[in-house]
């Protein structure tokens, strides 16, 4: 952690150096530790501390960008001299709206003492109750238990200083026989909100549940998907189609359907960074507050987020979603997604459906096809055939080829309690609940 | 020197460090538009220790003194907490003490090449896709990378590299009604990177290929759809072999996920050690090779981040499943030594066993004979999605672009091409591979594994093959 008035310290010694060039300075500090089982035991045990620095440096409309984590004197010159020259050698921008002036900004509470300083044995006693409980069971326990935190500090020449800190936390375990799995994850920035002796006997319950799988043919089913799965469902329309860029661009799925019903009434998703009930971050990497946009509300297409680049192109205010600077080319993005509960619980879906499968988890999804948000991928760590509202037997895995809109077109029930999980990759958290679907197309299975 | 030192005070039985300064310029134009222009360096050191059977490890971006003592009693530290949850004695086999200095052999080190010559060279492919009509979007780019690195260990090992990554590539998207097509070049995602220089960009002309990428792109937005739900015959290009050596042989053979270390995240395998020397991977043209000696490979250094010699191994010999990417902890598990797979992404990650450069050995095809040869079939180029189960069995992907072969010859465009199977079937249906003058070292800088993610970058040299009776078009 660098605190508050080392941050300005280095901003202002960045913005000195630009001798009145615009510039946006964006200091981010990770200070995390992780701890990784396989095999009932700890294998991998890790921590590490860096704090980034990045530039955008102006002049007029040519802009360089450099990054560094050296902190001293000599690594801060080089920074600017480094984003001065690619400024120099890049012809003007002329999209480029300028620099955002200070703002008024939300605090939001997003910190956490004690997980700031969970210690290395904390973390491996989490991680030791669930793998007494799989070697009980005669099963393998594997997965990963994070602690961290951070800071992030957007700065400008416009007079733009705001300063936000945050703690992570996470546990995920995957528990298998040698024929069956089950997994079970929860995020949350306070890691007494984790309780890794019931995650991990929801896991040890789906592997024991799970032997003997039975190989069904591929078709159409209808599914009861774990929130696991709507997290994907979410981070995959979020990649294809929530921003403004792919949206401009004309390769979202909701190109041509922004006010339209394209999903189910009982479909609503927003985006919400001042939501303690996410993983809150009150403004975005240019230092604009975070709105909350409703993106799909009641099934309706309400339109995607925007940061000041493709706002100004398309001629709408920024939403307060521009990445970080180093990621500017990927256009805005929706960090803090939620889905709107509902008022059945999974075994209420179960017990709803005359046939179909319960599914705990999507893996490896990749889009096939962007305009519909087709996307391929399998099942993993838990599949279950469902009759007369009922799990009757396990299934072996299957591949499904699916569009991810037409899957929450066809959504029958939605959970009553949502969850947080927070993405491997670009940290993007999602509050979700379990979804039932009809008509979900699985097209493989394997061996 | 002063962390292992301390490291063995502190009663570590092994500790190893590395300090990396790694250093990347990036440059993409969009639509006749600088997207990006943009430095970027990253220094730090990790410790690594085993104490008591137990790993801990900690890493830093100050290389103080002071730090470098704080982060070696956190990785001590670590390793005791390690031991709550440990299981038997880790053996690491004979020890590394290898000494000596590698760097990247290159013509034109592309930090030297002057940014205005580089956007001038975007500007033109940029341009030149635009000139072709219907074109939506057009991006050029390239990259370079450059990364010194130490590393000791407490055996006696010191080396020190610097390896040097270039790449770029171009690619043109069309959008007309409710079809978005894609090409790229020289592979798929604009992505081609080689360990090399300047003069490895400069020989794949992205301004000369820019007009027939973008046409493709609109070319495949009327396309006829991949036939949907048949079995036929497929000659992949070689860019998407790569890949498919990459998800369906590289990732399998990770000793690493054979023995579980990967099952809550990436997964296992379904390469278990007892079909090691006696399972039929393939048919008997398919010849699968590991090393980190080929040129250009993005898997080619001096020592992996165990401090390993570079080398070359078999993995798949006629067809036979032969070995294995390890490290030297899981190689004396099996009584071998490791094959220099350990590799870190960056100061703040410990290695782990990663892909080198996975290759698909050459046959003995012409291309254009090998056409010739197929009655009926369809070529697929340039990967588009990509998605495989968590044991490496049943895959399925997507390419940007197909042709229909009929009677020995390309015939109509076909788009949303898509083909599935299952990993040894597939390979045991490969009755073809083209010979050395179409084999290309592919470079992937985007595989992803590992908690924390770890990004690394992997090499496959790959000539374009048949398969027979493959299901395509999973499509409607």
């Amino acid at each position: 952690m660098i605190e508050e008035k080392d941050a300005h310290k280095i901003t202002d010694t960045i913005l000195k150096r630009c001798q009145g060039n615009p510039a946006e300075i964006n200091v981010m500090t990770n200070d995390s530790a992780l701890t990784r089982f396989a095999n009932n035991i700890i294998h991998q045990n890790v921590a590490e501390r860096d704090t980034e620095v990045t530039l955008r440096f102006f002049i007029g409309k040519q802009i360089g960008t450099a990054s560094t984590n050296r902190l001293d004197e000599a690594g801060l010159e080089e920074l600017v001299e480094h984003a001065r020259a690619n400024a120099k050698a890049s012809p003007p921008d002329p999209n480029y709206p300028g620099l955002p002036a200070p703002q008024t900004y939300n605090r939001v509470a997003s910190w956490d003492d004690a997980t700031a300083s969970y210690s290395p044995e904390k973390r491996a006693r989490a991680v030791e109750i669930v793998c007494k409980l799989a070697a009980e069971k005669g099963l393998n326990a594997s997965g990963a238990i994070t602690t961290g935190s951070g800071e992030l500090v957007v700065a400008n020449s416009q007079g733009v200083f705001t300063y936000h800190t945050q703690t992570n936390a996470d546990f995920q375990t995957v528990v298998m026989s040698n024929d069956s799995s089950g997994r079970a994850q929860e995020s949350a920035w306070k890691v007494a909100d984790l309780d890794a002796e019931s995650l991990g006997k929801q896991a040890i319950d789906a592997a024991m549940r799970g032997h003997n799988p039975v190989k069904i043919d591929p078709g159409e089913y209808t599914v009861v998907l774990e929130h696991y799965v709507t997290e994907d469902l979410l981070g995959s329309l979020n990649f294809s189609g929530m921003s403004a860029q792919a949206v401009n661009e004309g390769r979202s799925w909701m190109n041509d359907r922004i006010g339209q019903q394209l999903m189910s009434p009982q479909v609503s998703i927003w985006d919400d960074g001042l939501d303690t009930s996410g993983s809150p971050l009150p403004f975005d990497f240019e230092g604009v507050p975070k709105q909350r946009v409703d993106i799909v509300r009641q099934g309706v297409v309400m339109g995607p987020v925007y940061d000041r680049y493709t706002g100004a192109k398309m001629g709408k205010p920024s939403t307060g979603h521009a990445p970080p600077i180093n990621f500017r080319g990927f256009g805005p993005l929706a960090l803090n997604l939620f889905m709107a509960p509902g008022d059945k619980s999974v075994q209420d879906m179960i017990a709803s459906t005359e046939k179909g499968l319960y599914i705990n988890r999507f893996w490896y999804t990749r889009i096939v096809h962007p305009r519909e948000c087709v996307m391929t991928g399998m099942t993993r760590d838990g599949v279950f055939m469902i009759e007369n509202g009922e799990l009757t037997f396990p299934v072996k895995n299957l591949r499904f080829t699916m569009s991810y809109v037409k899957a929450l077109d066809n959504v029958e029930a939605v959970g009553k309690e949502a969850h947080l999980i927070v993405g491997e990759f670009g940290g993007i958290s999602s509050h979700i609940p379990a979804l039932k679907v009809n008509g979900f197309m699985f097209t493989g299975s394997t061996v | 020197m002063r962390a292992l030192d301390l490291a063995e005070r502190r009663g570590a039985q092994y500790a190893d460090v590395r300090m990396v300064e790694h250093r990347t310029e990036g440059i993409s134009v969009k639509d006749g538009v600088v997207e990006g222009l943009s430095s970027s360096e990253t220094q730090g050191m990790g410790v690594r220790v085993l104490l008591d059977g137990a790993w801990g490890f900690a890493s830093s971006r100050d290389l103080t003194n002071a730090e470098v003592d704080q982060i070696t009693e956190h990785a001590v530290e670590i390793a005791r907490a390690s031991q709550l949850v440990s299981g038997e004695k880790v053996d690491l086999g004979p020890a590394v003490t290898s000494q000596g200095t590698y760097q990247t052999p290159y013509e034109i080190d592309p930090f030297s090449v002057a940014l205005e010559d580089k956007l001038t060279l975007l500007m033109n492919a940029d341009a030149e896709m635009g000139k072709v009509q219907g074109v939506r979007t057009h991006r050029a780019h390239v990259t370079a990378q450059k990364e010194h690195k130490l590393f000791a260990n407490s055996e006696g090992a010191y080396t020190e590299q610097t390896l040097l990554e270039t790449g770029g590539g171009i690619q043109a998207t069309a959008v007309g009604g409710t079809e978005i097509q894609v090409r790229s070049y020289p592979n798929a995602f604009a992505r081609q990177q080689v360990t090399g220089g300047w003069e490895e960009l400069l020989g794949w002309d992205l301004p000369g290929n820019a007009q027939r990428v973008a046409s493709e792109a609109v070319a495949l937005l009327t396309a006829d759809p991949c036939p949907s739900n048949i079995t036929t015959t497929l000659i992949l290009g070689g860019s998407q072999l790569a890949l498919q050596v990459h998800e369906s042989c590289g990732h399998p053979t990770e000793l690493d996920r054979v023995f579980g270390s990967e099952a809550a995240y990436a997964g296992t395998s379904f390469l278990t050690t007892e079909k090691l020397g006696n399972f039929r991977y393939g048919s008997a043209v398919v010849n699968l090779t590991a090393d980190s000696v080929r040129p250009l490979g993005l898997g080619t250094f001096g020592w992996d981040d165990e401090g390993v010699p570079a080398q070359s191994t078999p993995l798949v010999k006629d067809g036979l499943f032969v070995g294995y990417l390890m490290s030297r902890e899981t190689a004396a598990k099996l009584g071998r030594t490791s094959n220099a797979c350990m590799r870190a992404s960056g100061w703040n990650r410990i290695p782990i066993i990663r892909m080198v450069n996975v290759s698909l050995e050459p046959g003995t095809w012409n291309f254009d004979n090998l056409v010739a040869d197929t009655e009926d079939g369809i070529y697929m180029e340039s990967n588009r999605s990509w998605s495989i189960d968590d044991r490496r069995y049943n895959f399925q992907f997507g390419t940007e672009i197909g042709y229909e072969i009929k009677h020995g010859k390309m015939g109509r465009l076909l788009r949303n091409c898509t083909y599935t199977g299952i990993t040894p079937e597939f390979w045991n249906s490969c009755d073809a591979v083209c010979n050395a003058d179409h084999w290309v070292m592919w470079g992937t800088p985007n595989c992803g594994k590992g908690q924390p993610a770890q990004v690394a970058h992997t090499g496959h040299g790959a000539a374009p093959a048949r398969f027979r009776n493959v299901k395509v078009g999973v499509l409607k």
